[in-house]
């Protein structure tokens, strides 16, 4: 009776004005992405005429060698890729490793253990007290400011705990049998079974790590060297402080390029890991969120 | 083993455990000295990085300096928390902090339900894949890069500017960063715009565990689209919102410190300046680490409050609630 499903004018103009608004919308989210992309591929002097909206007219590459020319940004993507390597691979196995023993319920003084957990999802020693117990483990100025406190969240171990609880008991048990330990029944049974959760938690640490410049501002007060390229472009965007950048217009290598033109291509070299692996990971992050949020 | 001889077995452990007392407990520890390992590291994990800033909140009752350990520092009970109260900037940070809070909660909030709502009518599934696609990518670009692409288009020659213009809407170019008028308004659509497609994957996963069977016997009642959005998707999903909502609520004094951190300048400070902020400023730019901790916790324990408040509220109505 049902099958035959006709649209009436009313539904058609609906669906119609429906199509329109998420096409405007896909506009307004794409577009700035596209402006940045289309100014760092254009030379930076033409560029200042302005009226560079939809294509480049001038192309050039000289905006991309002035950013791999400069020694600074350079550096600072190396600590990037460092800082979210590391970061990711160890927040991942410590949080993960912490859940599971907090997952098992035998575990002596596991209720104990979550209450400690659930208090700092509630209330924490805000910015100052935890900038001067960092200052007092001097971690000011050092690299791995940026993996061990970030290294555990108790938000995360959450969404490993209800995860591991649904792995199949049968499971442990084989393994036990065979002689294996608690860290061996870890290390060899549940996390190779728990590759979803674990993609998951990983993508959301590595987008966190790979964004944070934070860190890079309050933390690394002397050694520039330390500091990864979110907080190199802080620096350029919001303190105006553009003399990194001319170094590399100056004394670049041509004369087209300038300092805002190597900003667009900064950014657009920043971001394009990200860009580029989300699709990907798309289905991951999904489930992740809905566990999340829901737990949470 | 068959059945009866399990729960014998079992019922002399427990009796074991029971008369054993002290000795059956280390036992059990024992056996579990490599899961207690797992669990402990990360309970001294917590106690450094969660606890330890916990306990030094107390600074903010103390004055503190550099020289002084925190248990050294001489106590001053409220001092710091009456100088705050007295502090000329208090107003502003109050009136900027709220005000773009209260923003991002009447407008920011409903928003992502809305187009929830509309995404969930789309016919094309493939159409639909790729608006979620698309709408979520600004979700994983950071403040600072989109920062950079503000500060780039609402300055005097920026493309705001140049398409008002050529609009006819405006005759001179305004330097929006620098103008205070509209930084609450730059702020908060900045905010709208990044995660409008993300806070909906949400909305959208519930909308997904509707039961069709509610859809089909609205349609066979004479519902049209909108009244099956209103009776039906939206009282589906009313338990995520509710949640959400609790969240959004304990958040007011979380005004997006990255975000505004980025966009905030000397010309637009009178708007920019929130909590958040003027701890920074106080406590890491000035040094003046017992007062800016007391402010912070005025924030912190103001937040609690909002969190249980919010709670208790809903759990009244009987909607969903985090505990």
């Amino acid at each position: 009776m049902f099958a035959l499903k006709r649209r009436t004018r009313g539904e058609a103009v609906f669906d119609g004005i429906n199509v329109l608004l998420m096409l405007v919308i896909c506009f307004v989210t794409i577009y700035p992405v596209w402006y940045v992309l289309v100014n760092s591929l254009n030379s930076g002097q033409d560029a200042m005429r302005g009226g560079i909206y939809w294509l480049p007219r001038v192309f050039t590459l000289d905006n991309y060698a002035a950013v791999v020319d400069n020694p600074g940004i350079v550096t600072a993507m190396g600590i990037t890729v460092a800082k979210t390597l590391v970061g990711t691979v160890l927040h991942v196995f410590f949080t993960a490793m912490v859940a599971y023993a907090f997952s098992r319920r035998e575990l002596i003084g596991r209720n104990l253990y979550m209450i400690l957990g659930t208090v700092t999802m509630i209330f924490n020693g805000g910015l100052i007290p935890t900038f001067l117990l960092i200052r007092d483990l001097q971690l000011l100025d050092n690299f791995f400011v940026y993996i061990i406190p970030a290294m555990f969240s108790f938000f995360d171990l959450i969404i490993f705990v209800s995860f591991f609880r649904e792995l199949p008991q049968g499971l442990e048990e084989a393994a036990k049998i065979d002689g294996a330990n608690d860290l061996v029944l870890f290390l060899r049974v549940v996390i190779p079974v728990s590759l979803p959760v674990v993609a998951t938690i990983a993508l959301f640490h590595g987008v966190w790590q790979w964004n944070d410049y934070f860190a890079g501002v309050i933390y690394i007060t002397q050694n520039t060297e330390l500091q990864p390229i979110q907080t190199f472009l802080y620096r350029v965007v919001a303190q105006n402080d553009t003399s990194q950048m001319v170094t590399a217009a100056a004394g670049g290598i041509t004369k087209s390029v300038t300092s805002n033109s190597v900003k667009m291509a900064t950014m657009v070299v920043t971001t394009l890991p990200i860009v580029l692996a989300y699709p990907f990971l798309q289905r991951y992050f999904v489930k992740g969120l809905m566990i999340g949020s829901i737990k949470g | 083993m068959d059945a009866r001889a399990e729960a014998l077995e079992a019922q002399r452990t427990q009796a074991r455990t029971r008369r054993g007392g002290a000795a059956g407990w280390a036992r059990k520890l024992l056996a579990q000295r490599y899961l207690q390992a797992m669990a402990l590291l990360g309970v001294a994990w917590m106690l450094v990085f969660n606890y330890i800033p916990m306990y030094g909140l107390i600074i903010a009752f103390k004055e503190y300096n550099i020289i002084k350990s925190v248990g050294e520092a001489p106590w001053v009970g409220l001092t710091h928390f009456r100088e705050f109260f007295s502090d000329e900037q208090l107003p502003g940070v109050i009136r900027n902090t709220i005000g773009i809070s209260l923003l991002k909660l009447i407008v920011g909030f409903p928003l992502p339900i809305l187009f929830a709502l509309f995404l969930n009518e789309l016919r094309s599934v493939r159409f639909k894949k790729a608006v979620q696609t698309i709408s979520y990518l600004p979700h994983f670009l950071s403040w600072v890069i989109l920062g950079g692409i503000l500060t780039t288009w609402l300055s005097d020659v920026g493309v705001i500017n140049k398409f008002l213009q050529a609009l006819g809407l405006i005759r001179d170019p305004v330097d929006y960063l620098a103008s205070p008028g509209y930084f609450w308004t730059i702020v908060v659509s900045s905010d709208i715009w990044k995660e409008l497609g993300w806070s909906a994957i949400i909305y959208l996963a519930a909308m997904a565990s509707v039961s069709p069977e509610m859809y089909e016997a609205a349609t066979i009642d004479g519902a049209g689209r909108f009244q099956k959005m209103q009776y039906v998707t939206l009282p589906g999903i009313a338990g995520t919102i509710s949640i959400l909502f609790i969240l959004a609520v304990s958040g007011l004094l979380n005004s997006n410190f990255d975000q505004i951190f980025v966009m905030r300048n000397a010309l637009n400070d009178s708007t920019s300046n929130v909590i958040d902020i003027f701890v920074y400023q106080t406590g890491i730019s000035q040094s003046r680490y017992s007062y800016a901790t007391a402010v912070g916790l005025i924030k912190s324990v103001i937040t609690l409050g909002l969190l249980l408040g919010a709670n208790g509220i809903l759990k009244r109505m009987n909607q969903s609630t985090l505990f």
